[in-house]
Formats: C-alpha cells, structure tokens, sequence
C-alpha cells in the first residue's frame, strides 16, 4: 500500500521558482551587494516549507538512551550497534516471530515522505524520511480481529546505551498507537534521512514516524511491537501521567502543564529565529480529524 | 606555607576589577558563538540555558565564601559582592535571553508568569535578588548598617528557587539540577548554628 500519501512539503513541489531564483539571488546579494532592498514577500512565505539540513537533524536530537543532551544522541549513538537487527512481532499477529531487518526491507517499498516534526518542548523541523507504511509491515505480520493497539519497544542495551545506566525514565522506552492510527497511511517506519540509512541518532536502523503527534510517540530504534487489546502503556505517561497523555496529538489550543504549545520554534533559524504557530495536528489536520471525531482533546491529551 | 596560606596570599593579589571582567566576559563570547553557529543547531536555548547555568554555579560560588572561611580559613571575602553582582549579571542576561529571544510576545511573556510555575518561580528568585543588587556599595552598607546584613539573607531564598527553577523544567529525572539544588542546600546548611549538645531524656 506504498504512495498512499503524497508528499505537500518537497521543497520542489511546493516553492515557486521564482521563490528559489529570488533566494539564490538574496544570497548573492548578501555578499557581493548588501542585503537592503532585494529581500521580496514570496521567500518569506515559503521559507518554511523547506526541510531542515542533514546537520540539524542528525546534531539537535532527543534520545534520552544516549543521555539528555540535545547533542549526546550525536556524540554517543555510535557505541550502539545496529547490525544485525530484528524485530519481533507478536500479540494478536496471524504470524508472530522474529523478523529480520534485511528481510523486512526486502518486502517493503521505501518512499520519501518530507514531514513535519514538531516536538513536545515546542521546537520543530522538517525532515525528508525515507520509509515505509507501519500498514505494510503490520500486514506482514497479518493483524488478527480484535486487535486495538499497537505497542512498540526500543533497544535496551546499557552498556552501549549509556543512557540507560541512568534512571531518567523506566527502560526499555515503550510507545503505543491505537490500531486505526497505526493503519493511517501517514504512518509510517523509517529507516533513512535524505537518501541516507537512518543515523544511530536519529534511531536506527528504524524507528516510528507519526507526524501528527509530538515527537516523543515517534519511538527509536525498534525492537518489539505488539498487537493488543488492551492500551499498552507509554514511557512518558509512565513518568509523568498529567503531562504526557497516550494520544499526544499535536494540538495548539491544550498547553503542556509548563509551557505553551502555541507556538513552536523551527530549528535551523539561528539566535533571532521566529516563532510560528503551531497547525492543529501538526498541518495534518484534513488527513487525521476523523481519526479523533467526538473526542474531547482536551480530556484525551 | 599551607595550601590554604598560599590561596589567601594569591587572592589577595588579584584585582576586583580583573575578577568582573574575566567572569563577564562569557555572556558575550556565548552570544558571539550563538550568532556565529557555535551553539549548535537551536542557539536560543542553548544560550539560555548557558547564562542560566552559570548563573547558578556563581550563585553557588558565591555562597561558599563563607563557609570555605569557617570551616577551612580560606579568606575570599573581598571577591564576595563582585560574585553576587556576577551572579545577578547572569540571571539578568539569562532573563533578556528568554524575553527577547525566546518568548518574543509580550502577552505569551505575563501568561508564561502567571501559569508556568518554574518560570514564576525563577521571576520570584530575580526579583529577590533586586534590592541586593541595588544594595551592593559601600555607601549602601553603611546607610543600612544591620539591616543590610538582614536584608542579603534573601540571596538564600532565591539560591533555592534558583535551583528549583532547574528541577521544575527539566523533563524527566535528570541529574544535573538535583546537583546544583544539593550544592546549595548543603552549603546552606553549613551556615546554621552548631546545635547544642543536648542531654539525652
């Protein structure tokens, strides 16, 4: 079920021409001319929809397994080692077993899908995943009636996830989707950034992507999933129930306990970067509403 | 000469002035390398949360003097008002920081007040520190006499908040912060009366 979902944020598909020449032209003219009068109202509107750098968003991560610095994912993720990788698919699965990375990606068809990311402390990118539909894998496995929630789990191996030595929240790290979120065609595992295999920060080799929720439930570095019926549990609700809720939607008008969701800020700005409000849904709104008709989100955080 | 003899000798070589110049050179090196790329990919925290933390290490420096004197007869008193106005300095720079740069909107700044408990904690802290700021000359110290020794007490009450500012934003159980909080309390702590030996009933 690949190419459910067409891509709205490729630089490409969506900038005018004119807009890139315009920018070509601001930073030529930055150093040859001076900046002044060049600067025209199409590059700004436009500024946000081109994906982060492959900097950004390998060295600016959160991955409390390699500590909790936004840059320790970068600096220690390389002590882990990804290779050779399964995950093991069990629950209500018509096939339950330990599959190979290898050979789930050799079933899978891989597409680019340049999504935002907005995390939960009110910062954001956009990223050009490469991956494939969690349907696709899912189906692999084959989902058995009566199935409700999709649980996941990440790597645990302290002694080269030197985060973990430390409690800072109850290891192995868990994620969960209800069933009809993880069927979504935006849904999906990703397993590389610009062309590239996934960065050990980044959560390799494959990691969930939700775009419409906060970060936090796009959960690295996948070990185990598992059909339930039951809402399987999540670190960060663990941790903190009144602050993480299990949806985590990406919702502007329900604020964090501590901070405002308003607004985030894009990453890759520099010192004086705006903040932007922040979509309902994360942008996603017309493909995931439904999902989340007659729901209070306030109540269902 | 002990150890402790050749610090009080070396201390009493250094100039004050040198002190407030090398100890405040760091904000605008911070902001240097945030305009230039030096603090990675999102500058604005990062430069917050610099100013912050070294707002809470002179904080803790400056609260060692005393008890560095009581306990080991090291004497750096005469550096005690240029590390409080250091320190005042930096919450100072880390509150522009979060004004300007990071919340930007007016409106969403007194929201943030009010309703976020850890930053109405930490404009609690700066603005105990206020009057102490004020108060830091001579000719304060002597318009005020002993109530200017009553009054600096209220560093104690901010050092805590201060501390507990970094506990409450923190996301999950960190370490770092707990530290600075601890440091405190202990060096606090260092300040009380040694309790009388009472007779066990």
């Amino acid at each position: 079920m690949a190419y459910r979902w067409k891509n709205t944020l490729s630089a490409a598909d969506v900038t005018p021409e004119s807009a890139w020449l315009n920018r070509r032209q601001i930073i030529a003219g930055a150093t040859g001319l001076g900046v002044g009068a060049i600067a025209g109202p199409a590059f700004a509107a436009t500024e946000g929809l081109e994906p982060n750098s492959f900097e950004d968003i390998t060295s600016y991560n959160n991955f409390y397994e390699f500590g909790t610095d936004k840059g320790d994912p970068k600096r220690y993720a390389g002590e882990m080692t990804t290779e050779p990788w399964a995950i093991e698919i069990g629950g209500m699965v018509d096939r339950p077993g330990t599959y190979d990375f290898k050979d789930i990606m050799s079933e899978m068809t891989v597409e680019e899908r340049i999504y935002r990311f907005r995390c939960v402390e009110a910062w954001s990118m956009v990223i050009p995943w490469n991956g494939f539909e969690l349907a696709d894998l899912l189906n692999m496995a084959g989902v058995q009636d009566g199935a409700k929630y999709v649980a996941f789990e990440t790597l645990y191996r302290p002694d080269e996830m030197r985060g973990q030595r430390f409690p800072t929240i109850d290891w192995p790290y868990v994620e969960g989707l209800r069933l009809d979120e993880a069927m979504h065609p935006l849904t999906i595992m990703a397993t590389g950034i610009y062309g590239k295999p996934m960065p050990n920060q980044n959560g390799a080799p494959i990691r969930l992507v939700v775009p419409w929720k906060y970060g936090f439930k796009s959960i690295k570095s996948i070990v185990k999933i598992t059909l339930t019926t039951e809402e399987p549990p999540t670190s960060w609700n663990r941790l903190q129930p009144r602050e993480y809720g299990f949806y985590s939607n990406v919702n502007p008008n329900v604020d964090h306990p501590r901070w405002s969701q308003a607004s985030e800020r894009r990453i890759g700005g520099g010192l004086f970067a705006p903040r932007i409000p922040t979509l309902m849904f994360n942008g996603y709104e017309d493909e995931v509403a439904s999902l989340y008709e007659g729901m209070d989100l306030k109540r269902f955080y | 000469m002990t150890l402790t003899d050749h610090i009080n000798t070396t201390a009493r070589r250094v100039p004050i002035w040198l002190v407030y110049i090398v100890c405040a050179l760091p904000a605008p090196w911070f902001v240097y390398l945030g305009a230039t790329g030096g603090l990675g990919v999102e500058p604005i925290q990062e430069l917050e949360h610099r100013l912050g933390e070294l707002a809470l290490q002179f904080m803790v420096a400056g609260l060692a003097i005393t008890p560095l004197r009581r306990h080991m007869g090291v004497n750096l008193l005469r550096f005690r008002r240029a590390i409080g106005l250091i320190t005042f300095y930096y919450v100072l720079c880390h509150l522009l920081v979060w004004l300007f740069l990071d919340v930007q909107v007016w409106s969403r700044i007194w929201a943030d007040i009010i309703k976020r408990p850890y930053i109405t904690i930490g404009m609690l802290a700066f603005t105990l520190l206020i009057p102490l700021a004020v108060t830091s000359n001579n000719w304060s110290v002597r318009k005020l006499g002993a109530a200017w020794r009553q009054m600096h007490k209220l560093v104690y009450p901010a050092a805590v908040l201060g501390a507990l500012h970094y506990i409450w934003l923190a996301k999950g159980f960190q370490l770092e912060p707990l530290l600075y909080m601890a440091a405190i309390l202990v060096l606090l702590a260092l300040r009380l009366p040694k309790r009388r030996v009472r007779a066990a009933s």
